[in-house]
């Protein structure tokens, strides 16, 4: 029954969004199912992180069809760590969208949506097979487009058809290296793979490898194919944007850290090397895009990609110091990014826009969300004892360990950068003395509140005792410097997995 | 469309069409056929009744909507999976329940389950779409 537990994480919320469609018209039943689904997702993932930190990678073979035949589903610490983080980001946003979508959205099948999205997220996280990969990517796709258009408003449609048309790009090109890869080796099961390709000619592996880059890169939104992210990510409601940006750029990453930690290390020097320069302009330009917006959401999208940009360093410098730091800026960044969102919405709320321009005085009249906008806009900065702080300061030594000094002082100068924009928003929402026609601003309820306090709170736990949260990114990054875990786990312990109780 | 001829041969066909569906879906498992297919004949089946008698006469022949029918089942697919967890097996593993009836042979499955899922899924996915084109 052992496999269970990796497999729960995205049957758990498909089985869920099945149920809510079956209930099509019943939004209050919707809603229950929903929040209630995401809200169980909490206690499975840190159980399945568990089992993973005390008995090693675990594997599930659906079906029960043996590796690399059959579907594998794989939990190393970074799968776990990151299915703990989407459980916690989905609670948040499932509690957030009771206030912020509108019973016409939930008309729309908000709910069911939201689910099949959150099981694509998970899925992703947790496949050990190329395809399977791909086909998760395509079923958070489907569902993502979905949710970026219920409602269908003009802005949203045109928001939409960049990101689906980019994204399908992606997609394509992904389906084409797997097809090049499964011509390469004749399998597409992750561990079965990266023994299949250590034998490829190294040439061919590397123009694959640069294939892949692109199809993920767009999905993660780097330099220089992220456009379409500040395009579209604004568009939906806050509750919808904020998972958006906590969440789908991640699972590219993660797709990257994946792919250049487990299969892709036949030539670190040329493959790891291009993700450098592209980690320091992805951070540069991002930031800059992030400089020259005027509205906080908008402003927030920019930060986005600049963000990718940390992680991606980590990436690149392949040392496990850097790729522990990945992940930690990983877990930190999803937090501090989705919560500024929550904020926003509620800045939104509570001074009628989201231009910095209209807002103003919030400080004095809304203390509380001046507070929580502080926390993580200085926790996303790099303010110590905050979480980003450890994050940044890792990917910082992790470049200086490995003699990149010029990487560390891009990461330094685009710090800099993003602490002008958040103290940008500041000033203008907070500080600046209140317009004097404001629209009326609507009071903030119990569910748009306690996300924001629990994100911020979660921000400061990282930062304050960071000791636990950094030891688990170094066995993630541990195990992802020794692939040789993970495909003895997949290929040799399929047979046992069933033995464990 | 009022012609007399689409609606009488509608009428016989739609039986027919319909019992062939059920024919490819049981068929399905060791041969060509399935819920998928299925599911797309029962779907046209309907289409025809819809383009003959209008949508909502057809959607009158059916027990809830054809939103409902997606999501049923997704259920039915998803319960499949989740059935061999009973059997303390992997999920999606195939459980058979094989009974003898003097001669023939009864052969249930989780697979079977799950295909009449991926039927009633298919059926409402196409007419969700055919119903839709009608209204507007």
């Amino acid at each position: 029954m052992s496999s269970w537990w990796t497999v729960a994480p995205v049957a758990l919320p498909l089985a869920a969004a099945a149920l809510a469609f079956a209930l099509v018209g019943q939004r209050s039943a919707q809603r229950v199912i929903a929040t209630l689904t995401a809200l169980a997702l909490v206690p499975l993932s840190v159980a399945l992180l568990m089992r993973v930190s005390q008995l090693g990678i675990q594997t599930a073979q659906l079906g029960d069809w043996p590796a690399p035949f059959g579907i594998a589903f794989v939990a190393d610490h970074f799968s776990a760590i990151m299915v703990v983080i989407t459980a916690i980001m989905a609670a948040a946003t499932a509690i957030y969208a009771l206030s912020d979508i509108d019973p016409a959205r939930e008309s729309l099948q908000y709910h069911p949506l939201f689910l099949v999205l959150v099981a694509g997220v998970n899925g992703a996280f947790l496949t050990g097979d190329l395809f399977n990969l791909y086909v998760w990517f395509e079923v958070l796709l489907i569902s993502s487009f979905a949710l970026l258009t219920l409602g269908n408003l003009r802005n949203q449609l045109e928001g939409g058809l960049k990101y689906v048309a980019v994204n399908l790009v992606s997609s394509l090109l992904f389906l084409a290296s797997i097809g090049i890869v499964y011509g390469l080796t004749g399998t597409l099961n992750f561990a079965d793979l990266a023994v299949a390709l250590r034998d490829a000619p190294a040439g061919l592996v590397t123009v694959v490898a640069m294939l892949f880059l692109v199809a993920f890169g767009i999905k993660a939104a780097i330099f220089p194919l992220f456009f379409w992210l500040p395009a579209s990510y604004h568009t939906p409601p806050i509750a919808i944007s904020a998972f958006f940006a906590g969440m789908l750029t991640k699972v590219g990453v993660y797709a990257l850290i994946r792919v250049f930690t487990l299969l892709f290390t036949h030539d670190v020097a040329w493959t790891h090397g291009v993700l450098a320069w592209l980690a320091a302009l992805t951070m540069v330009i991002g930031v800059l895009g992030a400089a020259a917006q005027n509205e906080v959401h908008k402003i927030l999208s920019f930060h986005i990609v600049s963000q990718i940009g940390y992680i991606l360093m980590g990436l690149a410098i392949f040392t496990p110091l850097a790729l522990a730091a990945a992940v930690f800026y990983l877990a930190h960044n999803i937090f501090a990014k989705a919560n500024l969102f929550f904020i926003a919405g509620m800045m939104r709320r509570a001074g009628g826009s989201f231009d910095l321009g209209r807002l103003g005085g919030l400080y004095k009249t809304h203390l509380w969300l001046a507070l929580l906008f502080i926390v993580s806009a200085f926790g996303l900065a790099g303010f110590p004892p905050l979480s980003g702080f450890w994050a940044k300061a890792l990917v910082v030594l992790a470049s200086l360990d490995a003699g990149n000094a010029w990487l560390a002082a891009t990461a330094l100068g685009v710090g800099l950068l993003t602490l002008y924009s958040m103290t940008k928003i500041w000033q203008g929402a907070f500080w600046a003395p209140a317009p004097t026609e404001r629209a009326a601003g609507e009071s903030a309820s119990w569910p748009l509140v306690v996300p924001a306090v629990v994100l911020a709170g979660l921000t400061v736990v990282l930062g304050l005792a960071s000791e636990p949260f950094i030891a688990l990114a170094n066995a993630a990054a541990a195990e992802l410097m020794n692939p040789d875990l993970y495909i003895d786990a997949v290929l040799n312990g399929s047979l046992g997995t069933e033995v464990a109780p | 469309m009022t012609s007399l001829i689409l609606r009488t041969a509608t009428r016989l066909l739609l039986a027919v069409l319909l019992l062939f569906s059920v024919f490819l879906l049981l068929r399905g498992h060791d041969l060509p056929g399935g819920g998928f297919i299925g599911g797309l004949v029962a779907a046209s089946a309907l289409a025809l009744y819809a383009l003959a008698f209008g949508s909502s006469a057809a959607a009158a022949l059916l027990p809830v909507g054809p939103r409902p029918l997606m999501g049923v089942g997704l259920s039915a697919a998803a319960l499949a999976g989740l059935l061999a967890a009973l059997a303390g097996r992997p999920f999606l593993t195939g459980l058979w329940f094989v009974q003898d009836f003097g001669g023939y042979t009864l052969k249930l499955s989780t697979p079977l389950l799950f295909d009449v899922g991926v039927y009633l899924v298919v059926v409402g996915v196409v007419l969700t779409m055919v119903f839709g084109l009608e209204d507007d």
